[in-house]
């Protein structure tokens, strides 16, 4: 398969996309991070523009905290002082207990403080919101609009990470690549337990849930050998749930994939169910080549033989339920506590697990979950329960 | 250790012990062997002891089914210092292992131990120290505050106390039967669901916060109850002492939010026991529903723990400064709007689980908003000392720690509000940094100082000031070693709950945060130790005179400790700071013209209902159904047969009572 890179240099000629923060940001910055020198702090010092536009939003807020936060402190110490016993401090008044302006000072001072604070929320969360396309590669350069995406998709699994490159048709387990100044759009589920995906040098984390299927934007800037890990706690094998994530150049990046490819196993369902199982301390993996639609199942929750998808389920329940008689079958809706069933007996595809999206309709899966909760079909199924799938990818 | 041979397929051995067998006692765990044979020899030491002094009547009478609000508050202080000593060991433990396992190393833990001590640390400090301590504090000193002779419903203020026990007991028991939950302190699904976690751990946490949970409620209900029915005459609601007016709003929050922790928990166990499907992955359940809810009670939760000891500060400021409180009304609004507002947040603890950006910003400027009264509190307290004249006793010096220590756990608070920053530090160790720094910095300096400063209240004597300083100073520099390197690691990207490191750059910074918990235990030694001598030398730190600081809220103007029905004759209230002004205008003691007192009579029934609900949670925990269906007949059986009680009151006839105050009247003429 030849997938087409565009130039992500190609929106150059238009004006920089900046704003006038983080110019100033870029002055001060480095006299903050003095104090950090040697030290990898990788929050402070992040390789993705995502995540610097975090570390700016960071050092933007403690700085204007710090012009309540500061005098509050030197006056603790400075009244605590001048008016110890010892000192008799002549002005004592052990009935002055009001003052206006006083008081309309320090409800006014802390507003003033979280005006600014919350402008600057608001718009920065609309910014760096996870599932908004990447605008810009850096300060100065903006995103072609035209420039297609890096799509990874990304499953957590007890206690590894397995990504796909669903348009090269490869796929890892714990370790990713992306060229550098390529805008990449993970899609994120997770095979049973809650897990965060979190490389904090590229972007901030996202949850990765069961069923659930969560969206993170970012980009790489830096090329460079950055560490990627599980930020929620999932069990036993949480501690070295961990991946590489590596930016080169595009001819790196071209190498990397021709070396995944050449791995001649394939991710199929078979393998995949397998890979489900828990381990620990996984070495990274590589697939050459993957299964079509596989995200698709793991995220519906039927790569197993025999499950059926959830966006199938509840398709079935939008249109009225599928009859008092598919009470039977409840078998096809259990996940949990299958994930170490042994066995499996293929289907032919198309059977399960893969029905088109009807057209005109935005895949439920794009959206977010939160959006998602107002699409409640609010039908009975044949149990006679509320629809309320409503949160499954679809 | 392999099971018991009958275990396995034995019938008989299922019916009676369910799903416990011989492989539930951990004997192949070196550190909980340990543990259990010092707990078990010093629980025989102290059992040999109180029937060697022939103390089990005494501590049945006059402790175990008191109905006396203050013997009760002194209960809860205990249970709390105890259980703060199980979760610290946890505390340890952690940074022991965190410390340790480095460079390919496991440390000295397994995962499956490590993850117990990480989550009963957190379930323990919150439920069995947090807030049995403040529930303590609140029981002893609000219905004095108020004038009240109790609270409003004593016998339901001595079952609460025991389900809060029996809660802590449940826990407890976990560590030596069985294990604890290896789910984090929140137990989300499905992690937490039967098909991930299909032990006892699960089960032990849901029980014990559900017993628990039981006491908290009722005792909220209560002590709401009492600051609106009992106050005395001319205590109008803007006369109320500050401690009252942020206890009350704390247990509005309890009333208003533990419900939903029981629901919740409550759906939790029908998925468990039952096989229904709220929180699971499969059959349209839905985890995030649990992660809504539970944090539905828990940000107010955060706000339960933090406001009565804003009141504690507001009271110790006020005191040593020998000055009227800053500001007071505007205190009493910021108290309200952070309790209205602790509802508006929760969200803020998944800003990361892809809400949407109008979403987050909502929650992430609703939570910003809360450090306005915050803030304007502080300023109070500032404003309170400014024109002072500040006395350097203990309560203070850990009011001014406080506030240097709390307006930077603020700052990062308001800081993982905003939702991009929140992103990168989301379930970092900059969060866990936070959080200890304000529920230390704020909650545990706020008990520390409340403790020295209403002890001589409680026992008639101050705490030595010697140790007092020493375990002030290992705590407070412990605290900030312990955690600045949190905050820093933190900001290198390193995560809560690992167990294992494969950076090596990073050991340095735990082995200070280690160094720095070192200093931390000095400090609670210190303060046991002053515990101690404070009681050798209790002679010579006698105060007589009930008012040892100058105090200007009722409970110093009766005797340390109070009698039992607190105040012979009700005070009546003129101003808000009512000592101090009873005093400016030259109180005098009436001396006669006592009356027999009507007081509550002590019940065994909370400690049986108590005892009956572990019973009951054991048999649900191990599924040995009988026993949870036999206790929980004996619940009903017992609570509909205390509805006979009818031996409910009694008087303290009216020569005990002149007796009592005329010990207190020679006390004080002996004063001069």
């Amino acid at each position: 398969m030849s997938m087409r890179y565009p130039s992500p240099y190609a929106g150059d000629m238009t004006a920089p996309f900046t704003r006038p923060k983080s110019a100033i940001l870029r002055r001060f910055a480095p006299v903050l991070l003095l104090p950090l020198g040697g030290c990898n702090w990788v929050l402070m010092n992040p390789a993705g523009d995502v995540a610097l536009q975090q570390r700016d939003l960071i050092l933007i807020s403690t700085v204007l905290m710090l012009l309540i936060i500061l005098p509050v402190m030197a006056m603790t110490v400075w009244f605590a002082w001048r008016y110890r016993e010892k000192a008799q401090a002549s002005d004592y008044d052990p009935d002055w207990d009001h003052s206006t302006s006083l008081e309309l000072l320090i409800w006014s001072a802390p507003l003033l403080i979280i005006i600014a604070l919350g402008a600057i929320t608001w718009t920065s969360t609309h910014l760096l919101d996870p599932y908004r396309p990447i605008e810009r590669l850096d300060a100065t350069r903006k995103v072609d609009p035209a420039a297609k995406r890096l799509q990874v998709q990304v499953v957590a699994m007890d206690w590894k990470w397995l990504f796909i490159y669903p348009e090269l048709g490869i796929a890892t387990v714990n370790e990713l690549a992306a060229p550098v100044d390529q805008p990449i759009e993970f899609k994120i589920t997770s095979s049973s337990i809650m897990n965060s995906f979190f490389v904090p040098a590229l972007a901030g984390q996202i949850y990765a849930m069961p069923g659930m299927q969560t969206v993170l934007h970012a980009v790489a800037n830096k090329p460079g050998d950055f560490e990627g890990f599980s930020a929620n706690y999932s069990g036993a094998g949480f501690s070295h749930m961990r991946f590489r994530f590596h930016a080169t150049d595009r001819a790196g990046f071209d190498r990397w994939v021709a070396q995944v490819r050449a791995s001649k196993a394939p991710l199929d369902r078979a393998t995949y169910v397998k890979l489900e199982q828990p381990s620990e301390k996984v070495p990274p993996m590589y697939f050459g080549a993957v299964e079509p639609h596989l995200f698709h199942a793991a995220l519906n929750m039927c790569a197993q033989p025999g499950k059926r998808c959830m966006d199938e389920v509840m398709m079935t329940d939008m249109k009225g339920g599928a009859g008092k008689e598919s009470a039977h079958d409840v078998e096809g809706l259990r996940h949990d506590g299958t994930i170490d069933v042994g066995g499996y007996h293929p289907l032919p595809p198309g059977k399960r697990g893969e029905i088109a999206q009807p057209a005109g309709m935005t895949p439920a899966a794009e959206r977010t979950p939160a959006e998602q909760g107002h699409q409640a079909p609010g039908q009975k199924d044949a149990d006679g329960h509320a629809g309320h799938m409503s949160l499954k990818g679809m | 250790m392999s099971p018991h041979p009958a275990s396995e397929n034995s019938g008989i051995w299922k019916l009676i012990f369910g799903r416990l067998d011989w492989s539930a006692i951990p004997i192949h765990e070196p550190i909980l062997i340990g543990t259990f044979a010092v707990v078990v020899l010093g629980g025989i030491a102290l059992v040999a002891a109180v029937t060697k002094y022939r103390l089990w009547g005494w501590l049945w009478r006059d402790w175990f089914t008191t109905v006396d609000h203050k013997r009760i508050g002194i209960m809860y202080m205990i249970l709390g210092l105890i259980m703060f000593v199980r979760g610290f060991s946890d505390a340890v433990m952690m940074r022991l292992q965190q410390a340790w396992a480095f460079n390919g190393s496991e440390g000295y833990l397994t995962a499956h131990h490590y993850d117990q001590v990480f989550t009963a640390h957190g379930v323990i400090m919150i439920f069995f120290v947090a807030m049995p301590m403040i529930t303590g504090i609140m029981n002893y000193i609000v219905p004095i505050q108020i004038g009240a002779r109790d609270v409003s419903f004593p016998f339901l203020n001595n079952f609460s106390f025991w389900m809060t026990t029996g809660g802590a007991v449940i826990v407890m028991m976990s560590l030596f039967v069985g294990e604890f939950a290896r789910t984090g302190w929140l137990a989300y699904p499905p992690l937490s669901g039967i098909a991930y976690s299909p032990g006892v751990g699960v089960d032990y946490y849901i029980w014990g916060l559900q017993v628990a949970g039981v006491g908290t409620l009722l005792s909220g209900v209560n002590l709401i109850a009492t600051i609106v029915k009992m106050r005395a005459p001319g205590m109008t609601m803007m006369k109320l002492p500050i401690f009252v007016w942020t206890s009350l709003l704390a247990n509005v929050l309890i009333v208003a939010a533990f419900p939903v922790l029981t629901a919740v928990l409550a759906l939790l166990s029908l998925d468990r026991y039952v096989g229904t499907a709220f929180f699971t992955n499969d059959m349209g359940g839905n985890p995030m529903m649990y992660v809504n809810l539970i944090w539905i009670w828990g940000h107010p939760e955060v706000y339960i723990l933090i406001l009565p000891l804003f009141g504690v500060f507001s009271e110790v400021t006020s005191t040593f400064s020998n000055k009227r409180l800053f500001g007071y009304s505007s205190m009493v609004y910021a108290t309200v709007v952070i309790a209205i507002l602790s509802y508006l947040v929760w969200l803020h603890h998944f800003f990361t689980m892809g809400s949407g950006a109008s979403v987050n910003s909502f929650f992430g400027i609703t939570t910003m908003v809360i450090s306005i009264p915050t803030g304007a509190k502080l300023f109070n307290w500032l404003f309170t000392m400014y024109r002072g004249r500040i006395r350097f006793e203990l309560p203070m010096m850990w009011t001014v720690a406080f506030m240097l220590t709390f307006v930077v756990g603020g700052m990062t608070g308001v800081l993982l509000a905003v939702p991009p920053a929140d992103f990168v530090l989301h379930n970092s160790l900059f969060l866990i940094a936070h959080f200890h720094n304000v529920i230390i910095g704020g909650v545990l300096f706020g008990l520390f100082a409340a403790i020295n400063y209403w002890w001589p209240k409680a026992f008639g004597f101050k705490l030595d000031k010697t140790w007092g300083l020493r375990s002030f100073w290992l705590w407070v520099v412990g605290f900030w070693v312990a955690f600045m390197p949190l905050y820093i690691l933190g900001l290198m990207g390193v995560t809560r709950r690992m167990r294992v490191f494969d950076d090596p750059g990073l050991q340095i910074w735990f082995v200070i945060a280690g160094i720095g918990v070192l200093l931390i235990a000095l400090g609670i030694a210190c303060m046991f130790i002053q515990f101690g001598v404070s009681i050798m030398k209790r002679d010579q730190l006698r105060d007589t005179t009930g008012d040892p600081w100058n105090g200007r809220t009722l409970e110093w103007s009766t005797s340390s400790p109070p009698p039992d029905y607190n105040f012979a004759f009700t005070p009546v209230i003129h101003d808000g700071d009512a000592w101090a002004d009873m005093k400016k205008r030259g109180y005098q003691r009436p001396l006669t013209g006592y009356e027999a007192i009507h007081m509550p009579s002590n019940t065994g029934t909370g400690i049986i209902l108590a005892g009956l609900s572990v019973a009951f949670s054991v048999g649900m925990i191990w599924y040995m159904w009988w026993l949870a269906g036999l206790s929980f007949i004996g619940i009903l059986a017992v609570a509909i047969g205390h509805t006979f009680n009818y031996k409910r009151d009694f008087y303290i006839p009216k020569d005990v009572v002149e007796r009592t105050e005329g010990e207190r009247t020679r006390l004080l003429a002996a004063q001069g």
